[in-house]
């Protein structure tokens, strides 16, 4: 089959856009223009596609719909596309946030313009890409591709210490993904195909999942990022220019939540139940540490990267905790997060864009002069804390009553997340917008223009929409979700079966002579 | 008529060969009659001679041995040779213009590519260890001279030196264990090795002479313990003759080393197993490490084709025929990325004198955006990152060993890329990041060839990867047939 289905139209849009941009001559302001404009048809015309899959796609299926397969590799790894309920949305939430990544960047890029876009839509085919891909060396291919163009974000147009934060960023995601990529072998060989579906249904022996875990695990923890390995987030969100933080925060992160609903737990089930406290423990820390570090920092969007690390704590502890409600809140937190955070970022970079300094005591009072501005951030600022009414919610109490249900002690302690991320939000909050109209250079600043208005309006929309309406994105989760829980009782109980005939057969032969001397004692 | 034919050996396996031959004598006639002015003519003789061998090895099909057992063309040896050939001519096609710039281009120069592409196409398809050494030797005698081929430099005559001393020593040490293997099996033909290997256990004798043969490929891989020569002679040599030595030779040595431990030693893996495991993982590491310190582009090539040896040698660890198919995607890959770094380190030239340090490439990405991009693509394909081709080369070195139970190699191999990812995308941050400085001339028409042939193997190889990867199991599987 050669024709080309939606999905790998997905794919390739992105890509004809950065080609159309590279083919414009010598970067004249003319030139600048264009690209600008190139780049948010492409990424408009991206997300109309990607309408365009949602409404053929059937929500009541739990399978991989859309698929479509070419000869690649080998029979056995080949080109393999599709989704289901939990990639659908994440492909929906990547087209949607990339519009406003490029309007972000309409002015406060203004050198290299042409590289830029290039970058940034290369990088939305990786993403894309990642959660498409149906073939495990696929989503490897997509999942490190996806370093390369946010190298060079970071690194040309980022901010001081930006060649710091780019390398760190890369060195730190290649050192975990590549155990990954072992891994991935190695169930090659297992099971003869990295296709997806195959692998699904394939049962990985106990003592193997340990080792296939720990190695997917590297690479998602990194990516995710859980405590202890996040320092690269903070370092790479803080130098990175607007829109790059938004995509890094809003979708790069999702993918190490993706990998674990998608390979650890339903192919990797027993070692997953058997990892679960481990991953409780990191993401209580997370939770809690992070939250206590964002509280103490004095650059906005460092503040926001460390809440970021927090939120996913609460989605790896949902994760993990392997009932439907924990799983559902961890996927929705990771929609809502990446919607609430994205914009975060956005408002961040508004203010920049006027100030050019992130520092909290740069500003205050902001009310005064910017009284739109300041109702958008209150409600990603409400949002980012969990406030009933926000999408913020919905995920955190679902991730939380899962984290009851399974671990009341650690669901005890991660509410104190909650608690504290009131705290930093609100304070920041509270010293950027409230408080007296002091510094001088604050005194001309101007409200939100257009394009802002245009960029911000939707995401406000959105954030308390799916507040108080969250059943589409639920709705979609849930026949996967349901799926998923399937497959790891069954893994589960099959397991314990298994272990208990083992048990129960050495109880034979070690009661075996005791009871046959009962009988002859009887006689 | 029937007897005239039993002594005349079948010509048509070694037709390229002949062909190469042949046309190195004609070629160094017509330098010798002509004099200087022949050099244009002996270039495009030589790419013309080139090409028809290259022609002759890909019409070649099915196993054949010939000359008493001593030369055998098959489809590993085929795709070695063709490997080897596009490496020597695209070395012509990247001399060109240095050589005429340095007022060194002499007619001899295209003939000692020649007679050394001979050499190393005997390498790929030696059969017993006499043909094997007698290559081997062409190979290093025409590459000692070329290294020194800059002859009022001292630096081109000190690598030229320095080769060949330690050249010589390790041609002595595998001619050593070889009359050692032949000592102790009374043979030289691999497939005689085999048979009187199956025969009786392997006894110290065999295990001497295989350390001893593993010591000399070593040396020609540039593999660590014998990589010391390595760095000085890739710096010294005229570039365009490190981009020679980096390529060809380089498939040449891995197709010798194959040759011997596959080819001679199958059944007694147990013996090189660990000794190929040490040397790919001290190959890799020094690779990675050593090269964060350089400055100077030519040591750090040298340096990154030290730990590309040492990732290839886990396929050959790995002993079985997944491995030997990774080794040979690794070889195809490996020459790609090596000529297309070539190319773009040959055109960084200025009102004639050569710039060669790192510092050099500051802001290429400003002034010569495509230069710069194709560099990119080499590094971050040599630093194995997906979807250039450079992961689909460690990717199948890597399955190989997972698969052959080479757990903890292939582990160390993998964290070890990542410390060789630093000093390659450092090479990125100098070109991309950094502030730019005076444009460079434009490039070469034979350095645009090479280079864009090689961006686009190395970039758009992901697309189609299934014929290369076939190519390649194909060479693999006639080795174990």
């Amino acid at each position: 089959m050669l024709g080309l289905g939606l999905l790998s139209g997905l794919l390739i849009l992105p890509l004809v856009g950065a080609a159309f941009i590279l083919t414009l001559g010598e970067e004249t302001e003319g030139v600048r223009r264009n690209a600008r404009w190139a780049a948010l048809i492409t990424t408009v015309a991206t997300f109309l596609l990607s309408l365009v899959a949602w409404s053929r796609y059937d929500l009541a299926s739990s399978s991989f719909q859309l698929v479509e397969t070419h000869g690649w590799l080998a029979e056995t790894i080949r080109f393999k596309l599709g989704v289901d309920g939990f990639s659908m949305p994440l492909i929906l939430l990547t087209t949607f946030l990339m519009p406003f990544c490029i309007g972000a960047s309409w002015l406060s890029v203004g050198t290299r313009v042409k590289e830029y876009f290039v970058a940034f839509l290369v990088l939305e085919t990786t993403m894309i890409g990642v959660f498409e891909a149906l073939d495990l060396v696929l989503f490897y291919l997509f999942f490190e591709a996806g370093l390369i163009p946010m190298f060079l974000i970071i690194g040309i147009w980022g901010g001081k210490r930006r060649i710091y934060a780019s390398f760190k960023f890369f060195l730190y995601t290649l050192l975990g993904s590549v155990l990954m990529l072992l891994a991935i072998m190695a169930m090659y060989w297992e099971a003869g195909t990295t296709d997806i579906p195959t692998l699904l249904a394939h049962r990985f022996p106990v003592s193997m999942q340990w080792w296939l875990w720990l190695a997917f695990f590297a690479s998602f923890a990194v990516k995710m990022p859980m405590w202890p390995v996040h320092t690269w987030l903070p370092d790479a969100h803080v130098e990175a220019p607007t829109a790059g933080s938004v995509i890094l925060a809003g979708i790069l992160l999702k993918m190490g939540g993706y990998g674990f609903i998608r390979i650890s737990l339903p192919m990797l089930p027993d070692a997953s139940a058997s990892f679960a406290p481990l991953v409780f423990a990191l993401s209580v820390i997370a939770i809690i540490f992070t939250s206590l570090t964002a509280m103490m920092q004095t650059d906005i969007k460092k503040l926001i990267a460390y809440s970021s690390v927090a939120h996913m704590g609460f989605v790896t502890l949902g994760l993990f905790t392997l009932n439907e409600q924990g799983i559902q809140g961890a996927l929705f937190l990771m929609i809502s997060h990446g919607i609430v955070s994205g914009a975060l970022f956005l408002c961040v970079g508004v203010v920049y864009d006027r100030m050019h300094t992130r520092e909290i005591a740069a500003y205050g009072g902001l009310v005064k002069r910017m009284p739109l501005y300041a109702a958008a951030m209150m409600v990603f600022t409400m949002a980012n804390v969990g406030l009933p009414g926000t999408s913020g919610f919905v995920g955190e109490f679902l991730a939380m009553m899962g984290a009851f249900k399974a671990n009341p002690t650690v669901a005890f302690f991660s509410v104190f997340g909650i608690i504290l991320s009131a705290g930093y939000a609100l304070w920041l909050y509270a010293r950027v917008i409230y408080g007296k109209l002091e510094k001088p250079n604050l005194q001309g600043i101007l409200d939100l223009d257009l394009r802002e208005k245009l960029i911000i309006a939707p995401l406000v929309a959105l954030t308390i929409w799916y507040g108080v309406h969250p059943a589409p994105i639920l709705d979609t989760f849930a026949p996967s979700t349901e799926a998923l829980m399937q497959t790891i009782r069954t893994a589960l109980s099959n397991t314990r079966t298994a272990q208990a005939q083992v048990a129960a057969k050495a109880e034979v032969k070690g009661s075996g002579p005791s009871a046959h001397g009962a009988e002859v004692a009887a006689r | 008529m029937n007897a005239v034919q039993t002594v005349m050996p079948a010509i048509g396996p070694v037709l390229p060969e002949i062909v190469l031959s042949v046309g190195a004598l004609v070629l160094l006639l017509y330098g010798a009659f002509r004099g200087e002015r022949s050099v244009e003519g002996v270039n495009v003789g030589t790419l013309l001679v080139l090409i028809l061998a290259l022609f002759l090895v890909v019409s070649g099909h099915g196993t054949i041995t010939t000359l008493s057992g001593a030369f055998i063309s098959d489809n590993f040896s085929r795709v070695m040779k063709t490997l080897i050939l596009l490496g020597s001519a695209a070395t012509i096609l990247l001399s060109r213009d240095y050589f005429q710039r340095e007022r060194i281009d002499r007619f001899e120069y295209p003939i000692l590519i020649l007679l050394c592409t001979i050499g190393m196409m005997v390498m790929a398809s030696a059969n017993d260890l006499i043909a094997l050494y007698l290559g081997l030797e062409l190979q290093s005698l025409a590459a000692y001279v070329i290294a020194a081929f800059h002859r009022d430099n001292l630096k081109s005559t000190e690598a030229g030196l320095k080769y060949f001393v330690l050249g010589a020593l390790s041609s002595g040490m595998l001619l050593y264990g070889a009359s050692l293997v032949y000592g102790f099996t009374g043979t030289v033909s691999f497939p005689g090795i085999v048979t009187a290997l199956a025969e009786e256990p392997a006894g110290f004798g065999i295990v001497l002479g295989i350390v001893f043969v593993a010591a000399g490929v070593a040396f020609k891989l540039a593999a660590v313990p014998f990589h010391m020569w390595t760095p000085d002679v890739y710096e010294g040599s005229p570039t365009p003759v490190t981009a020679f030595f980096a390529s060809a030779p380089k498939m040449a040595a891995m197709a010798m080393t194959v040759r011997v431990f596959i080819g001679a030693f199958p059944d007694v893996t147990a013996i090189w197993q660990q000794i190929i495991v040490f040397v790919s993982i001290a190959s890799m590491a020094l690779g990675s490490f050593a090269a964060i310190g350089q400055r100077n582009i030519k040591r750090l090539m040298a340096y990154s084709s030290i730990g590309n040896v040492g990732y290839a040698l886990i396929g050959l660890a790995a002993g079985t025929e997944e491995g030997i198919r990774g080794v040979v995607i690794y070889m195809i890959i490996y020459l790609a990325m090596t000529l297309g770094a070539f190319a773009v380190l040959l055109s960084l030239r200025r009102r004639n004198e050569m710039f060669e340090t790192i510092d050099d490439l500051s802001g290429l990405s400003r002034t010569h955006p495509w230069l710069a991009f194709c560099l990119a693509a080499m590094m971050f394909s040599l630093a194995g990152i997906p979807p250039l081709a450079g992961f689909f080369a460690k990717f199948y070195v890597f399955a190989a060993a997972i698969k052959a139970g080479l757990v903890a190699l292939a582990v160390i191999g993998v964290v070890v890329s990542v410390v060789g990812a630093f000093y390659y995308l450092r090479l990125v941050k100098v070109m991309y990041f950094d502030e730019p400085k005076a444009a460079y001339e434009p490039m070469a028409p034979g350095l645009r060839i090479v280079l864009g042939l090689s961006s686009v193997v190395v970039v758009l190889f992901f697309v189609a990867p299934a014929p290369l990867v076939g190519v390649a199991g194909a060479a693999a599987r006639s080795l174990f047939h």
